[in-house]
């Protein structure tokens, strides 16, 4: 099932491990910091991972060294 | 001091035919006595949530900058609660942080008119059952504030509050964040505030404003609220105006005019450059045929934001302003949020670099691509909103960028 890996701006610190591990889904800005190379809906905080990445995308959330990742499925998660 | 203007340029007749209705009608630093006299009673008992659909058919929007459905951010609140008996109550905040520079109609307003906003403080807790209130507010109108909650016997629940004078104070999850914590910086937005804010509880985050509206439709209904405005942008707002022009406060119909607001203003139309609508994080527009409304085509309406006019005299230069502005807003970054962090510095040296003699063609090209980069990358709209407003700037400043690039300005001989 696709998934939606939230990024925590205020904890992200730009080490990159995220980028290494989901390279298809993340690139890095001019400082270093994810960028979503595909933003549905022009979201960019919180970005869609398909099935084949959702295993990737949830070792990304567990070694994050700044804990400023998330993963929900689909649909759980809004912007207020 | 801010000149306190009651003028309403485009007020219709039937806003005469049932007492007053301007939100300042009860004259400056009104008491709670001239306060009941002017507006009448407010009956609170006979408040409960069917007045969300009441909102919802006054069509009014949020008054502090998102211009979002007021009934839905009440309807969101009181869902939030997820329907126990045994779920926390929710918190309603009236939101007074005027962080915006340019703006200063909610200090106005709360000076003023504090009654109004506490009414519609009280009236919105009722709405959504809630059981803490708050009022956060300015430094500069915390005494007019807490003098008119002395005098009120309704009100000991309501809690003040003062907000920092930082530009980000305001932002809905750095009000929460300051009233729960003391931190008046954004949090992250991984749950929505309806649903979890200050105590973890269901918490609604109005403008005193949008409050101010809601205390008068909860007395005359949504009908009498749609009489003015358009459809697409019913009843009435506030605007501050500044720049080339005195400083005031003016009372508006939705929809209106921008070459009519600032007529009334006494701004002498031929010696506008441009107009800034909607502050820091508003748009530059030129000419002033446009009208103030938060939803339309973009090339016939500009989005009022927080209510902000900010005119540009025919003299100045709007790529230095912009870059002025954008300078201050790359330092009000809450430097939680790296995109922000750096991309807004770095953007403001590119703008820099345009308003002051160099040369490179690649440099709009460049500040483009920072604007694009930042965008929906942070926990508030802080970047989303600055490469908005300096994108407006180059589109309507296109001319003065050729200038610039080829060695001249168009604003100096």
């Amino acid at each position: 099932m696709s998934e939606v890996l939230h990024i925590d701006w205020t904890k992200c610190d730009g080490r990159g491990l995220c980028t290494e591990l989901i390279p298809d889904v993340l690139g890095r800005d001019d400082w270093g910091y994810p960028l979503a190379r595909q933003a549905r809906g022009g979201d960019r905080t919180n970005v869609a991972i398909v099935p084949r990445d959702v295993a990737a995308a949830r070792d990304a959330v567990q070694l994050c060294p700044k804990l400023a990742l998330s993963l929900s499925p689909q649909g759980a998660l809004k912007r207020r | 001091m801010t000149p306190l203007s009651a003028t309403t340029p485009t007020m219709g007749e039937a806003w005469d035919t049932q007492g007053s209705f301007q939100l300042f009608a009860a004259g400056a630093n009104a008491g709670l006595r001239v306060h009941e006299q002017t507006f009448g009673p407010l009956f609170l008992d006979r408040i409960d949530n069917g007045f969300i659909s009441v909102l919802e058919a006054s069509g009014l929007t949020g008054r502090g900058g998102a211009a979002f459905s007021s009934w839905r951010k009440l309807a969101a609140t009181d869902q939030g609660q997820g329907g126990s008996v045994l779920a926390a109550k929710p918190v309603v905040i009236a939101n007074g942080a005027e962080g915006e520079p340019l703006s200063f109609k909610d200090k106005t307003l709360l000076t003023h008119a504090p009654h109004l906003v506490i009414d519609g403080l009280l009236i919105a807790s009722r709405a959504v059952s809630a059981s803490l209130l708050y009022l956060y507010t300015t430094p500069a109108a915390a005494s007019a504030v807490e003098d008119a909650l002395a005098e009120r016997h309704d009100a000991r629940k309501i809690k003040v509050v003062q907000a920092p004078e930082t530009f980000i104070a305001g932002e809905a999850s750095a009000v929460v964040n300051s009233i729960a914590n003391g931190i008046a910086l954004p949090l992250d937005s991984r749950r929505r505030l309806s649903e979890s804010g200050v105590k973890s509880r269901p918490t609604l985050v109005l403008n005193v404003e949008t409050l101010a509206h809601v205390a008068l439709i909860a007395r005359h209904g949504s009908g009498w609220f749609r009489t003015a405005g358009s459809d697409r942008d019913p009843g009435t707002r506030l605007v501050s105006v500044s720049g080339y022009v005195a400083e005031q406060v003016l009372q508006v119909e939705g929809d209106a005019r921008l070459a009519d607001i600032l007529a009334s203003a006494g701004v002498e139309l031929s010696q506008v450059e441009a107009v800034l609508v909607g502050g820091y994080h508003g748009r530059w527009v030129r000419p002033l045929d446009y009208r103030l409304s938060p939803t339309g085509p973009e090339n016939h309406v500009v989005h009022p934001g927080a209510g902000v006019l900010h005119v540009l005299a025919a003299s100045e230069c709007g790529l230095e302003s912009t870059a002025r502005i954008l300078a201050s807003l790359a330092g009000a970054s809450a430097r939680q949020c790296g995109p922000c962090m750096f991309g807004l510095p770095a953007m403001a040296g590119v703008l820099n670099a345009i308003a002051y003699g160099d040369r490179d063609p690649g440099l709009v090209g460049e500040l483009e691509r920072l604007g694009k980069l930042v965008t929906g990358r942070g926990a508030c709209h802080h970047p989303d909103g600055t490469a908005r407003m300096v994108g407006s700037a180059l589109d309507t400043f296109s001319e003065d960028v050729r200038a610039h690039l080829g060695g001249t300005c168009t604003r100096k001989a």
